[in-house]
């Protein structure tokens, strides 16, 4: 496929049917040329020529940072980090950034809070997990992600791990779940990691699977909450088991010769995991694009089926094969997206045909998560924000600087979180997160006494707030640069000006900061 | 769009343009055949119902059926404690706490449920049953009963006040998501603050020193910096980011924050709601919160819910009923004359239970000292207005209070039938994430215990 592909893509991109997306846009676009970087961007331009759709042009340097601080970090760059890097002359910055980003533990952080997500991480409700296993489970979570195990090991580890929920945390898989029924096991096995739904499937398919997750055995101990997850050898020799064991057949149609005695658990995993396995890294590798795309090449990523086919093919089955073939190494996955011109498209984009979105024409436009948008604001005015769970219980009293994105238990929470649409981590459905914006978001953000506290009390703000010292113009960019991540404009500072005159100094700016927040260009990944 | 057509008969793309439900992305992802069943022919018309309003008063925590509204005095003083001679009231042969001096000659506007069951005691668990008649572990979510009323009764179905369709006042209750799968166009709007201040501060709302002019002033600026919008003009993402602001300044700019100002009503009646000799603002918060509740129904805000907590009572109980039955005396009484006075009990249901009622048998014993558990055997609830009739007690409960002596009713059992006061079907096609065949209220075939509608108070 390669090899077509080379000799195919030159020509295609050489007749460039489609119209060009016109001069760049400050203070979002840059008048760099745009640059194929790589295979991405080639299998991307060749379904936009065949579609007729101009890419959009290259963001700018501003919009990049930002875009990829939120998308790495889940954190916005300071403004000491944003006048570095725009103020860098180094033309392969970007690059370097990426790789300086993936480094921090806030990636580490944010990227946990995905999987915590995926993983239904919750004491209580609908998921029981309870608040200590909980944080046995997202601390080993985060250290697979720290060290970047190999998808296949994380994957495996989970599947077929035994022992206490407490010493052995990925046992826990299989108590995030809302029932135990082996049916329910294989449906979340196949959600998870397969990107596949309940319904998705003829009821045979799931007779086959579920047999493999039928000898599951969960023992409490005399400890408080704790519960033994294993394999139940006695129940597995019983002759009942031996007739259900028998019936177990691999998703894709292949009868599974169970050995007696051994985990079916461990059959499924090797089953999985191995590269030809049409469902696995694929799921990965759409799931990971629609991360930092917002959009699955197969959409939603947790719907798969033969009716919902990839809009790009081609584009999938490259990032499949860069995943295997890396070694299932998540990080390179994230880092070749990320460099990307694809990835580095401004939003604008060149068409009103809901096509060139789909086919990654442009970068959509997507409200940041409530984790992040929280964290943002303390960052933004060096406040602190308080987090509790209603269950009594250790681990949920959580330290004044606690960061909404690091947070281990969805069961641990604000009214702040819960307004904006946090993932409830009920089904581990992508839609269990909500980013649709309502009526009492727009009050809370406009117009709230908590927020409106943050900024009047906020050590960062005020001595800029009431600086003399400070120019005006310097002021204002201070509070673009630590807001938006951006100068401001010419025209934005003759609005300002203009604004000026009819309030007072001290006023203006507190009602700049109180925009920009306000903006979407603030709640809005762009 | 014809806005006022029934969500009954929400063709599939009408509903996709409308954007129904939260999780409608997922919802229209399914292929139109496995839409049909939920959304299309089977449809039932809108049945006639009375009710446009609800009031929830919810009591978090599991308030005692001996010590309200099933009392049993001759059970002796192991189950009735102090309490033990309550009153007659204005209905023969219905009596009721001592502590309820005027929900006693209120009788006649309220039906008692004493026979409320579901068995279970985890506060969770029940919590969530109670208010979505579903029991959790079928790994979907449910909404509980105000985000289905303000999906069925709200933007979608018509609804054009400018207070969101589902109120909680003053807090969520934080058990579990109450939009449940359909996200957070049906969450409720919560408006933090305190009814009982001079102020009710609503959050968002109301903003202490900020003028009006000012308001007008910094949305002016906002528009004008808003460089990103006008680089996107039309961009789904933003336009409903945009359609929420305008509603969000329809509430501060508009007649939304006086909906919320208590100080427009008479002293009198802010008397009314709370006693005169109270002078804490912690017992004077629950009738004051009542009032506010009247007032959203003034607006037609469908769903109001009052959270109403503190009844957790495994300690020293009878310390606690001392101050807690005046004050939902007090306030519960003079919601349902104030509303009959204004003419609006018949369109406007109120419902008060906790997740459950708590252990009959009272335990003396240190550390409890007169305390009582979960109990989800058996429990009272009360139902008025809207359709419900008044005066009327609906099953009991043994000699004791601890089994169902007569006519269970069932979380579901209630639901549907305040669903059917509101012209809701309950057994209609709920709209899901999963796109399958889900209805209002559970059917008989997911094998939730379910004893009939109330069609004896109906």
């Amino acid at each position: 496929m390669k090899n077509i592909l080379a000799v195919v893509l030159p020509l295609v991109l050489t007749m460039g049917g489609a119209v060009n997306a016109g001069s760049p846009v400050a203070p979002f676009e840059s008048s760099s040329e745009f640059r194929l970087q790589g295979r991405i961007d080639e299998l991307v331009l060749s379904r936009l020529n065949q579609l007729n759709i101009a890419p959009a042009n290259s963001c700018s340097d501003a919009v990049f940072l930002r875009r990829v601080f939120l998308d790495v970090t889940g954190t916005l760059p300071t403004p000491e980090e944003a006048r570095q890097f725009l103020g860098d002359n180094d033309p392969d910055k970007r690059r370097k950034l990426v790789d300086q980003l993936l480094e921090r533990d806030q990636y580490v952080d944010y990227w946990t809070m995905k999987w915590c997500d995926l993983l239904r991480v919750k004491s209580e409700f609908p998921i029981n997990l309870w608040p200590n296993a909980v944080q046995a489970y997202h601390r080993w979570i985060r250290t697979c992600i720290r060290e970047n195990l190999p998808y296949d090991k994380f994957a495996r580890e989970m599947l077929t791990a035994s022992g206490s929920n407490f010493r052995k945390p990925q046992v826990n898989f299989y108590r995030a779940m809302q029932s135990r029924e082996p049916q329910a096991v294989a449906q979340a096995v196949a959600l998870t990691f397969m990107g596949v739904r309940p319904a998705s499937w003829p009821k045979e398919r799931w007779s086959g699977m579920t047999p493999f997750f039928s000898q599951i055995a969960y023992k409490p101990t005399l400890e408080w909450k704790e519960e033994i997850v294993l394999f139940d050898q006695d129940k597995a020799a019983s002759e009942e088991a031996t007739g259900t064991l028998k019936a177990a057949v691999f998703p894709d149609g292949t009868p599974a010769r169970l050995e007696p005695g051994r985990d079916p658990r461990a059959a499924f995993a090797d089953w999985l995991i191995t590269p030809k396995n049409e469902w696995f890294a694929r799921n990965m590798a759409n799931r990971v694009w629609y991360w930092l795309l917002g959009r699955g090449i197969v959409n939603p990523p947790d719907d798969v089926r033969p009716d919902n086919p990839p809009g790009n093919p081609e584009l999938l089955a490259y990032l499949e094969l860069e995943l295997v073939s890396s070694g299932y190494d998540l990080k390179h996955l994230v880092r070749l997206v990320l460099n990307s011109s694809t990835y580095q498209r401004s939003h604008i984009s060149t068409t009103e045909d809901p096509k060139g979105e789909e086919n990654f024409a442009c970068y959509p436009l997507r409200r940041i998560e409530a984790e992040v948008m929280i964290d943002a604001i303390c960052q933004i005015t060096g406040t602190t924000e308080q987090y509790s769970s209603i269950i009594p219980e250790p681990f949920t009293f959580m330290p004044e600087a606690q960061r909404a994105v690091a947070l281990a238990d969805a069961s641990i929470t604000s009214p702040f979180l819960e307004k904006f649409g946090r993932s409830s981590r009920d089904s581990g459905l992508e839609s269990d997160r909500n980013n649709r914006p309502t009526a009492s978001q727009r009050l809370h953000l406009l117009n709230s006494s908590h927020i409106r506290r943050k900024f009047e009390t906020s050590p960062k703000l005020q001595p800029l707030l009431r600086s003399n010292d400070m120019k005006r113009e310097e002021v204002i960019s201070q509070l673009y640069l630590t807001i938006l991540s951006r100068f401001p404009t010419d025209e934005e500072l003759k609005t300002l000006d203009t604004y000026s005159k009819t309030g007072g100094r001290g006023s203006s700016a507190r009602d700049l900061a109180w925009a920009l927040v306000n903006c979407p260009e603030f709640s809005y990944r762009h | 769009m014809n806005k006022s057509q029934s969500p009954h008969t929400l063709t599939r793309r009408d509903a996709l343009a409308r954007g129904l439900a939260g999780a409608a992305g997922l919802l229209m992802a399914r292929p139109p055949a496995m839409i049909a069943p939920t959304m299309g022919s089977e449809a039932q018309p809108a049945l006639g119902g009375k009710a446009k309003s609800v009031i929830q008063i919810w009591a978090a925590g599991g308030p005692s059926h001996l010590d309200t509204f099933d009392p049993k005095p001759e059970a002796g003083n192991d189950y009735c404690g102090p309490l033990n001679k309550p009153i007659s009231t204005n209905v023969e042969g219905i009596r009721i706490s001592q502590l309820f001096p005027m929900l006693a000659k209120q009788a006649d506007k309220f039906s008692i449920i004493r026979s409320m069951t579901h068995g279970n005691n985890g506060h969770e668990t029940v919590s969530y049953l109670t208010q979505t008649g579903r029991r959790p572990g079928d790994r979907l979510v449910y909404p509980c009963v105000g985000a289905v009323v303000s999906l069925f009764k709200g933007f979608d179905a018509g609804y054009k006040g400018m207070i969101p369709p589902y109120v909680v006042l003053t807090e969520t209750q934080g058990r579990f998501s109450e939009a449940g799968f359909l996200g957070p166009r049906c969450q409720p709007f919560a408006t933090g603050g305190d009814p009982a201040q001079q102020r009710f501060m609503v959050e968002g709302v109301t903003s202490q020193g900020v003028t009006d002019q000012q308001q007008q002033a910094r949305r002016e600026l906002l528009r004008k910096l808003d460089t990103l919008g006008a680089t996107a003009k039309g961009n789904p993402a933003l336009t409903a980011f945009y359609e929420s602001e305008e509603q969000a300044y329809d509430m501060i700019l508009g007649d939304g924050a006086k909906a919320f100002d208590l100080s427009r009503e008479k002293p009198e009646l802010r008397t009314r709601y709370g006693h005169p000799t109270w002078s804490e603002t912690a017992m004077l918060r629950f009738g004051q919160t009542c009032l506010a509740a009247r007032r959203l129904v003034e607006r037609g805000v469908p769903y109001i819910t009052i959270n109403y907590g503190g009844w957790d009572t495994h300690t020293d109980n009878f310390r606690a009923m001392q101050q807690k039955l005046p004050e939902l005396d007090q306030g519960l009484a003079t919601l349902l004359e104030d509303l009959a006075e204004r003419g609006l009990l018949d369109s406007t249901v109120v419902w008060w239970c906790g997740e459950f009622g708590r252990t009959p048998k009272i335990d003396w014993q240190a550390p409890w000292n007169g305390g009582r558990g979960h109990f989800g055997n058996v429990f009272s609830a009360v139902v008025a207005g809207g359709g419900f009739q008044g005066g009327r007690v609906v099953g009991a409960s043994d000699s004791r209070g601890e089994e169902v002596k007569d006519r269970p009713v069932y979380p579901c059992d209630l639901l549907g039938s305040i669903y059917q006061q509101l012209g809701i079907d309950p057994d209609g096609p709920l709209p899901n994430p999963l796109g399958q065949a889900l209805t209002v209220t559970p059917a008989a075939a997911d094998g939730i215990p379910m004893a009939g509608r109330l069609k004896e108070i109906m």
